[in-house]
């Protein structure tokens, strides 16, 4: 079974039980999630103008984690994540390659100005970690509905696509996992 | 909507900051998109080189040839390409810079993951539609020029080559050959296999109409240019914008026509009647004739110098009885449309009728053939079409007389009726409506002789 370390950035994200997190991705794909006990620091990644941290240069600070072994690391941060060119992203992976990382900050109801939600957060937080995880496993973004490789460009995209994969997508990862 | 896979569209992006190009090729190889990536202008010509590139997201900033400027070059030699502004540097100046030098789009950075996506599904589509368009267009056109044209004879089969050539390029063509040959259909040919083929052939037979009336036909007219002319109106000149414009019969123009023909080709624009504004003419011309023109050309009746300007490319359509070996395959083709149209089963031609088809000189080509053929289909009842079924004069004169005056004419008539009616006097004069005596006399007169 392929194993998974999962990495808190910066600090431990608010109001996500990563105990539970691992529960939901193990009851869709088979893999073997471990957490890690302390957050990684990504000051580093900050951008001070943007007051956003750069998702790719958090890729690159997960892979130089001597101490972390697994085949696969996700990167989990309350803070707000961006590449260059765009205004944000909920996360980013390596395609077919080993790190990937989302962040909780646009998936909580409050920044949208909505009533605090603990059920549709850890919800929004699965499907996150599977999609980026999906990428990491070589699945590309998945033009069939209902996937949760589907694209998502509003956190409405994510709430309306199911926490697991079409059928295509789980052949494709009954091969590699 | 068909199903469209990503890996058919190739997204180039051009941007001199490296993180940009490496964040945006990341985010649409996600979508299964294929990439190239450029660091300035030379490198994305290059591409466009390499590669097939069907969407560009363009930098405005960039050194050496900024964005505007390279998407000026690539538009001298490639149109269809999409593509999509994205700077940081947005002004109200560029961005209308940008959409009117055909730039699809314009977008600032950061953008937001949602417009990046949607802009790109919008240029998407677009591709796909004008991938299906270009489809139905090619078999259109494989239709059009298949079915039409036909003629495996080698006179037809040079008229053939000729078209092939003369084709892709905007010469104006001239057409000669007698009437009936089918010189529009060749005309039809040559716009069909020419670039201009997206836009339309508009015909003209110059010898239906009176001078008057072509001249506000070719022009068009202002609303109150003359009496009765109480709209604006677009002339076939304009109708022909982008297309062809076919001429047929053009010997018969006035020479007031001639001139205003020659100053149109000369100048590439025009007015129409009564207006003051000229009006760009963008068409290719295809001219055609039964007539002799270089024999007009010296006794005057045609100008020597639209004789030139239109006697570029010269095809010479060949008479029916210079390509008999083609009437079989025109008549079975006649044969079945006649019977699709009329929704009958296709009557079969019989060995006698089709001789009797290939012996007649046909002086009205094809179109004469087309319509024996069409009268045949319409009178046959048995499902078999014989010299019977075909029209009077051809199932029983294969030759038109050789002789000019009256008097050879009646006598080679003569000779016909009484060889058709085995030298019986009785029934030849009965036939010829004459009595017997009369028939005799006429023998004597023409020394016309019973075969030994």
């Amino acid at each position: 079974m392929r194993e998974v370390t999962v990495i808190p950035l910066g600090s431990h994200p608010r109001d996500v039980e990563l105990e539970q997190l691992k529960t939901g991705i193990e009851r869709v794909i088979s893999v073997e999630i471990t957490i890690a006990p302390r957050p990684l620091d990504i000051d580093g990644a900050l951008d001070v103008s943007r007051k956003q941290y750069h998702s790719t240069s958090i890729l690159a600070t997960l892979l130089q984690q001597s101490d972390v072994q697994t085949e696969r690391v996700l990167g989990i941060t309350p803070f707000d994540l961006f590449v260059p060119v765009l205004t944000f992203v909920f996360g980013q992976a390596q395609l077919n390659d080993r790190a990937a990382v989302f962040s909780t900050f646009r998936l909580h109801n409050e920044f949208y100005g909505l009533p605090r939600s603990g059920e549709l957060l850890m919800g929004r937080c699965i499907k996150e970690a599977l999609h980026e995880l999906g990428h990491t496993f070589g699945l590309r973004h998945c033009i069939t509905q209902p996937c949760v490789m589907n694209s998502s460009t509003y956190v409405e995209d994510i709430d309306l696509k199911p926490a697991d994969f079409c059928l295509p997508c789980r052949e494709h990862l009954g091969v590699v996992l | 909507m068909t199903a469209f896979d990503p890996s058919d569209i190739t997204i180039m992006i051009v941007d001199d900051e490296p993180s940009v190009r490496q964040s945006l090729a990341a985010w649409f190889e996600d979508d299964g998109y294929g990439i190239v990536t450029a660091q300035n202008a030379a490198e994305a010509l290059q591409c466009m080189q390499d590669h097939t590139v069907d969407i560009i997201l363009l930098d405005i900033k960039m050194p050496g040839m900024d964005g505007l400027a390279l998407q000026d070059r690539i538009r001298e030699f490639n149109k269809e390409v999409i593509i999509i502004i994205i700077t940081a540097f947005a002004t109200v100046d560029t961005a209308v810079r940008a959409l009117k030098a055909g730039a699809f789009d314009y977008t600032t950075k950061p953008v937001d993951p949602d417009e990046l996506s949607h802009l790109v599904h919008n240029a998407v589509e677009k591709i796909r539609l004008q991938r299906e368009n270009l489809a139905l267009r090619e078999s259109i056109d494989h239709l059009q020029f298949v079915d039409d044209i036909i003629g495996e004879s080698a006179p037809m089969q040079q008229v053939l080559e000729l078209v092939k050539t003369v084709a892709p390029t905007d010469s104006t063509v001239l057409i000669l050959g007698e009437s009936g040959t089918g010189k529009e259909l060749i005309a039809r040919a040559i716009h069909m296999n020419s670039r201009r083929r997206y836009f339309p052939i508009i015909p003209v037979n110059c010898g239906a109409l009176p001078e008057t009336l072509l001249e506000s036909e070719l022009f068009g007219h202002e609303k109150g240019a003359f009496t009765g002319a109480q709209y604006r109106r677009k002339g076939k000149f304009e109708m022909a914008q982008g297309g062809s414009l076919f001429l047929d019969e053009i010997g018969t123009l006035s020479l007031k026509s001639q001139i205003d023909l020659l100053r149109v080709l000369e100048d590439r624009e025009f007015h129409r009647l009564g207006g003051e504004r000229s009006v760009k003419a963008d068409f290719r011309l295809i001219c055609a004739t039964n007539v002799d023109l270089e024999r007009e050309v010296k006794t005057a009746i045609f100008r020597e110098d639209l004789y030139y300007r239109i006697n570029v490319f010269t095809i010479h359509l060949p008479a029916l009885r210079e390509r008999r070996a083609d009437i079989p395959l025109l008549a079975t083709h006649f044969v079945q449309r006649h019977a699709r149209s009329m929704n009958r089963a296709t009557p079969e031609l019989s060995t006698e009728a089709m001789d009797v088809l290939l012996t007649h000189d046909w002086p009205g080509n094809v179109r004469e053939l087309e319509n024996a053929i069409e009268r045949a289909v319409v009178i046959n009842k048995s499902g078999v079409i014989t010299p019977a079924d075909l029209p009077l004069q051809i199932g029983r004169n294969s030759a038109p007389p050789r002789g000019t005056s009256l008097s050879e004419m009646e006598k080679e008539h003569i000779q016909h009726m009484l060889d058709e009616n085995a030298w019986n006097i009785s029934r030849t004069a009965e036939k010829l409506g004459i009595d017997r005596v009369t028939l005799y006399n006429k023998l004597e007169k023409y020394g016309l002789k019973r075969p030994e």
